[in-house]
Formats: C-alpha cells, sequence, structure tokens
C-alpha cells in the first residue's frame, strides 16, 4: 500500500534528530492518530545571488512519533524546506509532499498536513521569538495548529513530562 | 551481503490472522473439487457421495467437542456463525425479551451484529473487563435481567489472547435461563473444549485459524435452543442455513480438526515455551516495554507486547523489512484510524495503544525463527526511538 518511496525515505529518513541551538522550533500534533511531529529549523541569510540577503533555513532536522507514513511526510519535508526562503517554505503544501513521495494512501494523506503544519510553526516560532512581522495569513494558520495542539498535550501530558525531565537532567 | 540474505527472510508470526494450510488437509481437499463434486442434497450417487463426505465431517467435528452431529452448522466463516447466533437467537425470542449482554473485548463480528441489532431496537449492555482482559463472571450476573435472552463472551481475545472464564459464565447463563454463546475462534484447537458439562449453548469456530481453509466455519446450537436462520432457500443444515455446502472446504475443516486436537497437547506445550521465551527476552531486552493481557490465562500462541515512546504500524512495517510479519491495534493501521476497542477496555490510553504489537505463532513456527524475532526487534523499537520525541 505504501509508494517505494515512501518506504524509502521511512527506512533511511533524512535529517532525523536535534538541531544544535536551533533558531525556530515546531511542535506538531495530529488529533486523527495521534502522531507527533517536533521540527526544528536554523536561519541564515542566503549567499546565492537569487536569494541574496535573503533569510533562509539553513538547517532542519525532526523527530517524529508516527507511523510510516509520518516518518516519511516528516523526512521529505526536511529535504523540501533546506534553503528555501519563508515564503518559499510557507508554499510548501499537502499536494508537494504527497506528490514528491510517490503518493500516499487517501487515509495517510493526513500525516503530510502535519508535516507542513510542523514547518509552518517553526517559522511562526522564529519569527516571533525574534519580533519580526508574521502575516495575517501565517497568524491564522499558527491559531488553527495550537489549538490541535492543545487537545494532542492533554492526550500526552506523562510522555512529554518524561521526556521535559530527562532533557533537565542532561 | 549480510542485507540481502535478511531480507530475502520470510518470517511468519501472524498465525491469529489465518493460517496456511495444512498439506494433510489439502490433500483430503482434493478429490471434492472435481471428482465428488456432488451437491449434497441431489439424491443420485453424485449428491449421496458428496453427502457422505459432509455428513462424516460433521461427525467428526461433533466429537471433537462433546456435541452431537445435529448440532454442528456449517457456516462459511466465523463471522457468519457470530451473526447467526446473536441475530438467530434475538430475533427467535423477542416474546421473551429484547436485552443482549457481549464483554467489551469482543471480536467485531459480534460487537458490529450488537451494534446493528441495537439500532433495530434491541439492547445491549457491554460488560468491562480488567486491566488483564477477563471477565468477572459476577458482571455478567449483575447485568442479567428479566428481558434478557444472550449472553455472548469470546473464549480466547484474539488480540491479547486472554482465555475467559466460560464455565463460570455459563453456569450463571443457565442458572438465569439465558442462551450462551462464545467465539471460540482462537480458542478452538488449543483450549479444550467439551460442550458436555460446559453450559455453552451456541459456539462459533473456524477452519483457516487451524490451518484448514477459508470459507468453512461452524455454529455449535445445542439442541432445543429456539434460534431462526439468517439465511432463508433449500432449507440445507437442519434448516439454519441454507446455501449449497463448501464441501471441500468442509472436508479440510474436518481434517484440519482432526490433525489439531491430536496434536493440542504437545503443540501447546511446545508454543508457550516459545511464548514465554519471547515475552522474558523482549522485556528484559527492551526498556519500557510491557505484557497487554494476562500472564497465565492465555492461550500459548498470541503475545501482545507495547513498546512505549514509539508507535506500532512503524514496529510492523520495520519487522516486514526483515521479513517478519506481526500485527498492530495501533489506530494508524486500522481503517477508521481509531486505536482497538479490546486494548482500550484493558484500560490503557491510545497512545500506550499506538505501541502495540500482536506476535502470534504456529504449527511452523520454529525457535531459530523466535530467536531472530529477539535480536531484531530491539533493535527496530531502539532505531524507531531514536526518531521519537518522547524517547532520549
Amino acid at each position: 500500500m505504501y509508494s517505494a518511496d515512501v518506504l524509502k525515505h521511512f527506512k533511511n529518513p533524512h535529517n532525523m534528530g536535534k538541531v544544535k541551538n536551533p533558531d525556530g522550533i515546531g511542535k506538531v500534533g495530529n488529533i486523527v492518530c495521534g502522531d507527533v511531529m517536533w521540527l526544528y529549523i536554523k536561519v541564515g541569510k542566503s549567499t546565492s545571488r537569487r536569494k541574496k540577503g535573503k533569510e533562509i533555513i539553513t538547517d532542519v532536522k525532526f523527530e517524529t512519533f508516527g507511523c510510516t507514513a509520518a516518518i516519511a511526510t516528516s523526512s521529505m519535508i526536511t529535504d523540501l524546506a533546506k534553503g528555501k526562503t519563508f515564503e518559499e517554505a510557507l508554499k510548501i503544501n499537502k499536494q508537494e509532499i504527497t506528490d514528491s513521495l510517490g503518493g500516499l494512501p487517501p487515509i495517510k494523506v493526513h500525516c503530510s498536513i502535519l508535516a507542513s503544519d510542523a514547518l509552518v510553526e517553526a517559522i511562526y516560532d522564529y519569527l516571533s521569538k525574534n519580533k519580526k512581522p508574521v502575516s495575517k495569513e501565517l497568524e491564522k494558520r499558527h491559531l488553527r495548529i495550537k489549538k490541535e495542539k492543545e487537545i494532542i498535550e492533554e492526550r500526552y501530558k506523562e510522555w512529554v513530562g518524561k521526556q521535559q525531565e530527562i532533557v533537565e537532567k542532561d | 551481503m549480510k542485507m540481502d540474505k535478511t531480507k530475502k527472510r520470510k518470517i511468519y508470526l501472524d498465525y491469529a490472522a489465518t493460517t496456511p494450510v495444512d498439506p494433510e488437509v489439502q490433500k483430503a481437499m482434493r478429490p471434492y473439487f472435481s471428482r465428488d463434486f456432488g451437491n449434497a442434497s441431489s439424491l443420485h450417487h453424485f449428491g449421496q457421495k458428496a453427502k457422505e463426505a459432509l455428513e462424516q465431517s460433521r461427525d467428526v467435528i461433533a466429537k471433537t467437542i462433546g456435541a452431537e452431529s445435529e448440532e454442528i452448522i456449517f457456516t462459511s466463516s466465523a463471522t457468519e456463525s457470530a451473526n447467526l447466533a446473536l441475530k438467530g437467537i434475538t430475533f427467535a425470542n423477542r416474546d421473551k425479551g429484547n436485552h443482549i449482554i457481549i464483554s467489551s473485548i469482543e471480536h467485531d463480528c459480534v460487537l458490529n451484529t450488537a451494534l446493528w441489532l441495537k439500532k433495530q431496537g434491541f439492547e445491549i449492555t457491554q460488560i468491562p473487563v480488567d486491566k488483564y482482559g477477563l471477565v468477572d463472571p459476577k458482571e455478567v450476573e449483575k447485568a442479567v435481567k428479566k428481558e434478557t435472552v444472550l449472553v455472548s463472551v469470546i473464549w480466547a481475545n484474539n488480540e491479547i489472547g486472554t482465555i475467559q472464564p466460560i464455565a463460570e459464565i455459563g453456569k450463571i447463563c443457565r442458572k438465569n435461563n439465558v442462551y450462551f454463546h462464545t467465539d471460540a475462534a482462537q480458542a478452538f484447537g488449543k483450549v479444550p473444549i467439551n460442550v458436555v458439562g460446559t453450559d455453552v449453548d451456541l459456539l462459533t469456530a473456524s477452519a483457516h485459524k487451524i490451518y484448514g481453509p477459508k470459507g468453512a466455519a461452524f455454529l455449535f446450537v445445542r439442541k432445543g435452543v429456539n434460534i431462526d436462520p439468517i439465511l432463508h432457500g433449500g432449507g440445507q443444515e437442519f434448516g439454519l442455513r441454507s446455501s449449497t455446502e463448501n464441501l471441500p472446504a468442509i472436508v479440510g475443516f474436518a481434517k484440519a480438526t482432526e490433525i489439531t486436537s491430536r496434536e493440542m497437547k504437545s503443540e501447546n506445550k511446545r508454543l508457550l515455551k516459545l511464548q514465554d521465551w519471547i515475552i522474558t527476552q523482549l522485556l528484559k531486552k527492551v526498556p519500557d516495554s510491557y505484557l497487554n493481557g494476562h500472564s497465565e490465562k492465555r492461550v500459548p500462541n498470541i503475545t501482545n507486547l507495547r513498546f512505549a515512546f514509539v508507535e506500532g504500524e512503524s514496529i510492523m512495517m520495520e519487522l516486514d523489512w526483515y521479513g517478519i510479519a506481526v500485527s498492530t491495534g495501533s489506530a494508524c493501521s486500522s481503517p477508521k484510524l481509531e486505536p482497538s476497542h479490546v486494548l482500550l477496555a484493558l484500560g490503557l490510553r491510545p497512545e500506550e495503544i499506538h505501541g502495540s504489537i500482536r506476535i502470534s505463532l504456529g504449527r511452523w513456527t520454529t525457535k531459530e525463527e523466535v530467536d531472530y524475532l529477539i535480536e531484531v526487534l530491539p533493535k527496530v523499537v531502539s532505531k524507531l526511538r531514536k526518531i521519537s520525541p518522547f524517547a532520549s
């Protein structure tokens, strides 16, 4: 039922783990099946001629609790987002993610929404932390995602707490 | 190229889903496709030959569970048997009452039939189980009322393997004059079943769980039980299941029953040893892992384990990459994206259920296969935990 590309990304996910001192973190959860995705980004200035001076995503990594499709879409979004300006990155939608993976079973398409939500959140986190202007559209997307996240966090309270403990011990 | 070698291995550890047909069973079935193909309802010698094989098969199965031959109704599947039991009893006994009781860990074939009956105006009570998946017979007694016509409790659960106190529940039903059905699809061939001395009125079992073919099952209906058919037609199977009998499958079912009951004792001993080995080794090797279900009151072939911080479908797909087939109760693998109702009934939270997998053993499972699983699974869980935000 999964495409060869989905299985490839699942088996050997790209950019898995944490970014050291991330500039933005996007933590999202999908209420439909309980997948949780954390996305870390590093931001820098582009040196390419076309994007010169613009802020781009220089590094991106993920941590995901979820099924095959959730892990594969996480891996794919990191590939798609790397080197992009915010404007470009925010245009990555579920269609682009599923197409890049050679398709997803219909029931798993929501996993690709989770991936693009994580990226939105990471960018929003960076912009708001650095008191940079946030577009109306981005603000609206952030509020919708935040509401869904609150429902998930209630369900995963105990585990998120455990993660916090482990981090503090380190 | 070690990787290629591991990729080629094929290890089936999903025997609770279905089993391969035993070669001896296949051989027994073969004549009934083209040579002795007659319709058991025909009076000519083609038909009579078929009728003879049909009745012989019925005798074999009846004898195995201590029933009389006329008490065995052949159907196409355990799902059909359960539908016949629930719909047949409730519709035939509507003048007595409209209440039925089921456990909260029934297979979908009983659960969804009961939910359909609810839509038809019947009242359903679902009795809870404890954290090991056990039904307390006292809870059944509490739930029984004047209007109750049927109690249905799964003998051995298909996801966690917990074996229910069927004899005790049966006694309560008998005392209260309520019919008792048990779905024994996973118990038949693994648990000694004798309807003499067990107050079971209806019992469902299926061929493809015991190395027989798909497409044959039976419903035991105790003599004198008031039940209506759900398939109307030519009146086969004592009027309870019209349809031309699927003779090759039924003959295969009888042969599979013969082999299984012959080997049950020694096979159970063998599987139990393998199962204990799996449970102790995996719980030891994988931190934050737990056994779902009862540690002793369980069939020897079904093990359900859960691993914190990771998701079952990804465990399953990783194992599949190594050639190992298991199944999961995770919502991500269900068509409705809902976690297993059986694991929910144990009091597990959805996120715990997400990390559960079922390993089920069978006739061709070897120690070597089990050792391979024990070697691979901890690696798989640890790899997925590296990806998970909840484990570090």
